[in-house]
């Protein structure tokens, strides 16, 4: 069957959204269907994100503008799936797209129709907790920024429609059926949240006062229902005492949620250290079983939350929530870890919901086929946790386990790499590339200025005199041609546009509309189909920054557009035809580490056909898995390493340079240089690449502690899980005893290792399917067995595995008296206990490998504190580095088992085929470049520049990198020499602004 | 009170520009005097253009950037910081100070954003005019103002600004931390001496005048004039003149 | 309109003469008045009547402005339904007459207003309709908000709110429309039930009530939603949920937090 080189994404979250990035810009058409009104999902709910504490909607809307208005993202909203056919590689798929009672080509998102309806409704983006109207749109950045009619609230008073300058409303606009025929199908539909109303044990929807955690996020977030103060539903006042209730609707026996959701420790943390923030009058306590803060950075986020913000954890689960029906306080009965019952008021209770299948979950596995688990989450394969059992059909995010925003991105890309290596041979066929007429030169030529001022319907018109800016506009120097448009962004008047700079000769252009962030790209394409250089263009904003917000003074509202258009066409003067930068690609990668990360991106790049270079320090590949024998799910470890290995080996594009380290590397993004030495032979060998994944990955924390290597009966877990594969041993031993975080979460290593929780419990079940006798007892200080890991803790509870917890203060000490080895601990209820054990286990952590500062140094990549590598983002871009061309995966990155390391290659090469698949890639043309004559080579643009887009020549001439350069301009703000100018943000137009208000040297 | 001021605020695109377009669409009201210059990151004010905006008779300067270690660009907004120091530090010497202001602004504090205009605008409403708006080609406002621009322009408090964080938080050429304390004091004096040594050169670009002349103008003891002179000298941006009765007196280079 | 209506002049110390408005239409109520005069028709004399074109035109706006200055009662009277000179102008009396009663109810003074209909063949009727209407009033008593009551500061804020909401544009954007969706279908061609549309109309006129009592209290002092919940009676929740409406609409803001307690004012 006939590949398609189109692909089909469902669910618009920022999963969804960096999926079909990826596949955007690898070559594939891609149809990302939204069952909601806009794209964004949960993520565009949240204030801020963990553990950086960064504003969730900063970092998520340039990406949603960016998915909103790529050429190979088709974005269908309020859409359906209704039937499917085909197979992997060809399939087709109808969907229904539900009306929206609004022509979405038409409207421009103004709002008028939403302030004018007169029906109040609830608000579902701010979780019921303020009105919306039945005409409304999802969230004020939403994309598409388009306004639907809630018909199930609508009155059908037409009112709507009657204000509407554009005609957009349509009543009778009728549900559409679409065909899309795709080689591959993404589901992304991310999850729902647990609604704890019937677990009458909590209070929700009973007591005002019981909120849940996504709620409490409105709550917090500027934008919410309460601007960002913290205040109780029943009274408004501010909760001086706030408790969360951890795992509501998760690791719950009783209601069929036996899974960990695996977010909810570090939200709640967030929540709580960001409610501290905006309200100082609150503390927060957080009662939970254990604190799962198992990611890179997370143990440092809890304990900050713990001495910075003063934030209380209690380990009980409530056992109860009673109301005092006056005050509308919270009455909490518990039970103290030292066995106190104690009752405690609150003045407001947030559950911490877990995290749910999503509610068309069985839909979409009955029209896809493929299979669910037992918990309805989007079942996976072993060591490929994006493929489902249906094959051309794969899964990322939520849906497959839940997970938190990286985790979810990591797999958003991994699940490109599936769709590259299933449909690269059909790359490119689908994407239509835009042409343009040839660009005319206007160099030398006087200014011809056309300004287009918008009426916005009356958006705009309402407030500011239109035609008094229009007036003054058409006196200023060079302005040849003003007009007004009742919407500027219309697509009639873009062919207005079009006209009129080719009618007038037109080689300025200004818009004074609204924001340039939204609508600059839509203007700059319609100058580029008039022949003109996009860049010879200004915007203004006299809706958002004017008329919107000076609605009582519409006089100095018309100063102010007045004021603003004059700058921005005194600043237009001084613009300047900018090319972007064409940028040849080396269709070659080059791979440092040959562990299963290294190796799966090795495999993923080659089998599409990339030339692939996999450099391993070792006389052989495999990295650490070689010394693991089987996942805590029980699959075998090796026998997988082994086939990969073969495959690797077997690949005509893949060169292995086994006991080889980098010797040097030049050369940036597209066009990179390396010698790669061999450490054995001495032998060098010259390299080109176009970009480098790294992937060195991590060694075991070699203990000094416990008698380790001095008496033969401590082991490590990796040494354990060796005897009991290989001999039968344990029979002999009566008691085990484990010890978790050895070289991890302490001062030399204050981080979680995130694997050994599991590794400890699959090596004590494995003890008790073949001794039951043997008695296992594991010493912890958090059980970290995140999402469906939890089953197998479970398991090993049921087996007879004893877990006690120890005071983490209080160092556990192995005493050998005569022959014995005992071990003495102290418990959080103060008790010290002892105990002697035949054999004792150290879960040992993960640690940097020795060479890793010189890597680091090499590639001009940084290590984190704890000497792993820092992503280019914490959230949304885990795989890169702030260098373009540059990726990181596995466990250089922070510690990941192997089936999480294998995503992350995965995604590392996808996010390196958006690069390779690309024989030339274009960059922004708003780069910054260096005057030589007057560097005189001081350093400092190089240290300012968070990109390394600045090196020095040979001539000790500092040298802009445009291909790297993302233009932000701090170099050229912080060169004493003033040698760098940035473009299309140079120092004469942001000064003609200036001079344009102020007055003076007017005409600049 | 005829008095409305009028306002330029610099915005970087990605939250703060973000900020003031919710605070838009949610039609929070504020004041209207802010006029609203769009940059990619707060990191790319200069100093300079301050100085200019003043100059021409702005009241007001503000300045918004996203909120530390949420940049765009990831530490653009702590260089702005940088900047903003610095400029406030100079505009002491003229009492311009409190017309400057830098605030974190992100793309989902449209409330924010309206309140820091609405204060902001209200504290240069109080502050009344600029005293530069109607001022004439003499005063010393003006001449004072000239030399700081010119420092705030120069190689070395640029140099020093730009090394400034690398230097206090990665450690300096020779791997250590400097001290926060003692880098703000280097910087004061440094500022400072920068300051006084362009108003020596602006001085004698005028006229010739002798250390004692310059002394009684700048109301700094005649030693520390002679060392500044001896300075400016060595820059090779001033010249001896000639000697009259024992006293040199010097001149500016015109290209200085 | 005190200067409008003089004080009834048999009126001794004791007896309480009611100042009574009536709002007539000009083709049959007023013809029904005229025909009352012209066959010697007696009926008290406490009537003042503004002559209308139509029952339609009066505005909900007059009648509290009427009441807010201390009128006892107000008669609106118009053409018998379905002889409307204009069509269909009384069934849009109705509707206002409707919704002003709701709103009335809240303040007890629903029973100050009536709306009757009396053609022009109706001269006895319409002394009838009067006679009773005047009687009414009498045995109710002088209106508390007439000068001799020295009317509650509490009232008199409550009719200031009740007039904003007939004023709001809201409202008048849904009883607008009220006939027009519930009797010719929507502009989605269905007829959406009256008794539905009653209902959210209610819930419409109760939570802008609401608010604007909230509003008219903050615009004297600045408060809390704990102090506004004993003000007007009713729970902290809906207070406070109402107060977010009018910070979402930009009325009031944050004034100053008290202990645990944030107080809003009105902005301007």
């Amino acid at each position: 069957m006939e590949k398609i080189g189109a692909v089909l994404i469902i669910g618009g979250g920022i999963a969804g959204i960096q999926s079909a990035l990826d596949l955007a810009e690898s070559g594939f058409k891609v149809h990302l269907v939204e069952k909601t009104t806009g794209i964004g999902g949960v993520m565009a709910q949240l204030d801020k994100t963990f553990p950086t504490n960064d504003c969730s909607m900063c970092i998520l809307s340039p990406k949603l503008v960016e998915a909103g208005r790529h050429p190979n993202i088709e974005l269908t909203i309020n859409a359906k799936i209704l039937k499917v056919d085909g197979e992997a590689g060809n399939f087709n798929v109808n969907i229904l797209k539900k009306a929206l009672f609004i022509n979405s080509e038409k409207c421009t998102g103004c709002g008028v129709c939403a302030q004018e309806c007169p029906v109040e409704s609830i608000d579902l983006y701010n979780e019921k907790m303020v009105i919306n109207k039945a005409t409304y749109v999802k969230y004020p950045q939403s994309v598409p920024l388009v306004f639907s009619i809630d018909r199930d609230k609508c009155i059908g008073c037409g009112i709507c429609e009657s204000v509407c300058k554009a005609h957009a409303v349509e009543y009778f606009q009728k549900d559409e059926k679409a065909n899309l025929n795709v080689g591959a199908v993404i589901l992304a539909p991310g999850f729902d949240e647990f609604d704890p109303t019937p677990l009458q044990v909590y209070g929700y929807g009973k007591y005002p006062n019981v909120v849940s955690s996504i709620e409490f996020e409105r709550i917090l977030c500027a934008s919410g229902p309460y601007s960002g103060m913290v205040l109780r539903p029943s009274d408004g006042d501010i909760p001086e005492k706030i408790a969360f209730l951890q795992c509501v609707g998760s690791r719950d026996i009783h209601h069929a949620k036996q899974y960990c959701s695996s977010v909810c420790c570090m939200y709640t943390t967030k929540e709580a250290v960001i409610a501290k923030e905006h309200q100082h009058q609150v503390n927060p306590t957080i009662f939970t079983m254990d604190i799962r803060a198992y990611g890179k950075d997370f143990d440092k986020y809890i304990i900050r939350a713990q001495e910075e913000y003063g934030i209380k954890y209690v380990r009980s689960r409530i056992a109860s929530i009673d109301e005092d029906p006056k005050t509308h306080n919270l009455i909490l009965t518990y039970e103290s870890e030292d066995g106190k019952i104690i009752t405690e008021d609150y003045n407001l209770v947030v559950l911490s919901v877990g995290l749910n299948p999503p509610n068309d979950a069985i839909d979409l596995s009955n029209k896809f086929g493929f299979e669910l688990n037992k918990f309805g989450f989007c079942k996976t394969l072993p060591f490929s946790l994006e493929e489902t059992t249906k094959s051309g059909i794969y899964v990322c995010g939520a849906f497959a386990e839940p997970k938190d925003i990286p985790d979810s991105v990591i797999q958003a890309s991994a699940v490109s790499a599936n769709v590259n290596s299933l449909l690269f041979p059909v790359r490119n066929t689908l994407i239509t590339e835009k042409e343009y007429p040839e660009e005319i030169d206007v160099s030398g030529d006087p200014p011809r200025i056309g300004v287009f001022i918008c009426h916005c319907g009356i958006n705009i018109a309402g407030v500011v005199d239109v035609k008094k800016v229009e007036e003054y506009a058409a006196k200023l120097p060079n302005v040849v041609y003003v007009d007004r448009n009742l919407y500027t962004c219309s697509a009639d008047t873009q062919t207005q546009l079009k006209e009129k700079i080719i009618e007038q000769k037109l080689n300025r252009v200004v818009i004074a509309s609204c924001t340039p962030r939204t609508h600059e790209p839509l203007f700059q394409n319609t100058l580029r189909e008039a022949g003109l250089n996009p860049y010879l263009f200004q915007m203004t904003n006299i809706r958002d920054q004017c008329s919107w917000v000076h609605i009582q003074d519409p006089e100095a509202a018309t100063d102010k557009a007045i004021d603003l258009v004059h700058m921005a066409i005194t600043r237009v003067r001084n613009h300047k035809s900018l090319k972007e930068l064409s940028l040849n690609i080396t269709p070659q990668a080059l791979i440092i580490g040959g562990g299963v990360a290294g190796l799966t991106a090795a495999l993923n790049l080659s089998q599409q056909g990339f030339k692939t270079y996999l450099i391993e320090k070792e006389p052989e590949l495999g990295g650490f898995s070689k010394n693991i024998h089987t996942t805590l799910e029980g699959e075998n470890i090796q026998s997988y390493l082994k086939s990969l290995i073969s495959s690797v080996e077997k690949e005509k594009n893949i060169q292995i340079f086994t006991n080889s380290e980098l010797e040097n590397i030049s050369g940036y993004l597209g066009n990179f240089k390396s010698n790669i030495l061999n450490t054995k032979s001495k032998e060098e060998t010259e390299i080109e690449h176009g970009i480098i994944i790294v992937a060195t990955g991590a060694k075991e924390y070699s203990p000094e502690e416990f008698y380790y290597k001095k008496d033969e009966r401590v082991l490590t877990q990796i040494e354990l899980e060796n005897i009991l594969e290989t001999s039968e041993e344990i029979k002999k031993k009566k008691a085990v005893i484990m010890i978790q975080c050895v070289g991890s979460r302490n001062d030399k290593h204050p981080y979680c290792s995130r694997v050994c929780c599991s590794e400890a419990i699959k090596n004590a079940i494995k003890i008790k399917k073949q001794s039951s006798s043997t008695e296992v007892i594991i010493l912890y200080r958090d059980i970290r067995t995140y999402g469906f890991k939890e089953e197998y803790y479970r398991e090993a509870r049921k087996k007879g595995v004893i877990f006690i917890r120890f005071d983490e203060n209080t160092p556990i000490e192995v005493i050998k008296e005569n022959e014995s080895l005992n071990i003495v601990f102290k418990k959080p209820d103060g008790n010290l206990l002892k105990a002697a054990a035949d054999l004792i286990i150290l879960s040992t952590g993960m640690e940097a490998p020795r060479n890793i500062d010189s890597i680091s140094q090499m590639l001009k990549v940084p290590l984190n504190a704890d000497r792993f590598f820092l992503e280019a983002h914490v959230k949304l871009r885990p795989v890169d580095f702030a260098t373009e061309g540059i990726f990181l995966c596995g466990t250089a990155r922070g510690p990941a088992n192997i089936e999480e390391s294998v995503s992350q290659a995965k995604a590392a090469s996808a996010r390196a085929v958006t690069i390779l698949s690309k024989e030339i890639m274009t960059a922004g043309a708003v780069t910054s470049f260096v005057d030589e004559n007057a560097c005189t080579g001081c350093n400092i643009c190089i240290r300012v520049c968070p990109y390394n887009a600045i090196e020095k020549d040979e001539m000790g001439v500092a040298n802009v990198i445009e291909a790297l350069c993302k233009g932000c301009g701090v170099c050229a703000a912080s060169c004493p020499e003033k040698a760098i100018l940035v473009r299309n943000f140079t120092k004469d137009q942001i000064l003609s602004e200036i001079y344009a208000l102020g007055g003076n040297l007017d005409g600049f | 009170m005829d008095f409305k001021p009028k306002i330029i605020g610099f915005l970087c695109n990605w939250c703060s520009y973000a900020g003031a377009d919710l605070a838009g669409v949610s039609r929070i009201q504020y004041p209207p005097n802010i006029r609203i210059i769009r940059l990619m990151c707060s990191g790319r004010v200069e100093p300079y253009f301050i100085f200019e905006a003043l100059k021409s008779g702005i009241d007001g300067v503000i300045i918004m950037g996203c909120h530390p270690g949420e940049c765009h660009y990831m530490t653009g907004n702590y260089e702005a910081e940088m900047k903003y120091q610095l400029l406030k530090s100079l505009l002491t010497y003229v009492d311009l100070d409190n017309r400057i202001s830098l605030e974190w602004v992100s793309a989902s504090e449209g409330i924010r954003f309206a309140e820091v205009v609405t204060n902001f605008t209200n504290s240069i409403q109080k502050l009344g005019p600029s005293p530069l708006k109607k001022i004439d080609k003499d005063s010393e406002l003006l001449f004072n103002l000239n030399a700081l621009q010119i420092a705030a322009n120069d190689y070395r408090l640029r140099a020093l600004i730009g090394r400034k964080r690398k230097i206090l938080d990665e450690g300096n050429v020779y791997n250590k931390k400097y001290p926060k304390e003692k880098f703000e004091d280097l910087q004061e004096t440094a500022i400072y001496d920068e300051y006084q040594k362009n108003r020596i050169i602006l001085y004698l670009k005028k006229e010739n005048l002798s250390v004692k002349d310059l002394s009684e103008r700048l109301s700094i003891a005649p030693n520390k004039i002679l060392e500044y002179i001896v300075d400016l000298r060595g820059e090779g941006l001033i010249d001896l003149k000639d000697i009259q009765e024992l006293t040199p007196y010097y001149t500016a280079k015109q290209e200085a | 309109m005190n200067e409008l209506i003089t004080e009834p002049k048999s009126e001794s110390d004791n007896e309480f003469e009611p100042k009574i408005l009536g709002f007539l239409c000009n083709w049959c109520s007023y013809a029904g008045a005229d025909l009352a005069g012209v066959s010697r028709n007696q009926y008290p004399p406490n009537i003042r009547v503004i002559r209308l074109m139509c029952s339609g035109r009066v505005d909900p706006v007059f009648v509290m402005d009427a009441l807010i200055k201390g009128v006892d009662g107000i008669l609106i009277l118009g053409c018998h339904l379905g002889d409307c000179h204009y069509g269909e102008g009384n069934y849009e009396a109705q509707v206002n007459y409707e919704m002003l009663n709701n709103l009335l109810k809240y303040v007890k003074m629903d029973n100050r207003v009536d709306l009757g209909w009396v053609s022009a063949a109706e001269g006895t009727y319409f002394a009838k309709i009067v006679t009773d209407f005047t009687n009414k009033i009498r045995s109710l008593g002088p209106s508390p908000l007439s000068s001799k009551s020295n009317p509650s500061k509490e009232l008199l804020l409550n009719m200031k709110a009740i007039k904003q909401v007939v004023y709001d544009p809201r409202t008048r954007k849904l009883v607008g429309r009220e006939r027009f969706i519930t009797l010719h279908g929507n502009v989605y061609d269905e007829k959406i039930d009256e008794d539905e549309f009653a209902l959210l109309l209610r819930d419409s006129l109760e939570a802008e009530y609401i608010r604007n009592q909230i509003y008219f209290y903050l615009k004297e002092s600045p408060s809390s939603v704990k102090d506004m919940s004993e003000k007007i009676g009713i729970d902290t929740k809906t207070i406070f949920e109402h107060f977010l409406v009018l910070r979402q609409r930009t009325l009031i803001d944050l004034s100053e937090i008290k202990g645990y307690s944030p107080v809003y004012k009105v902005i301007k």
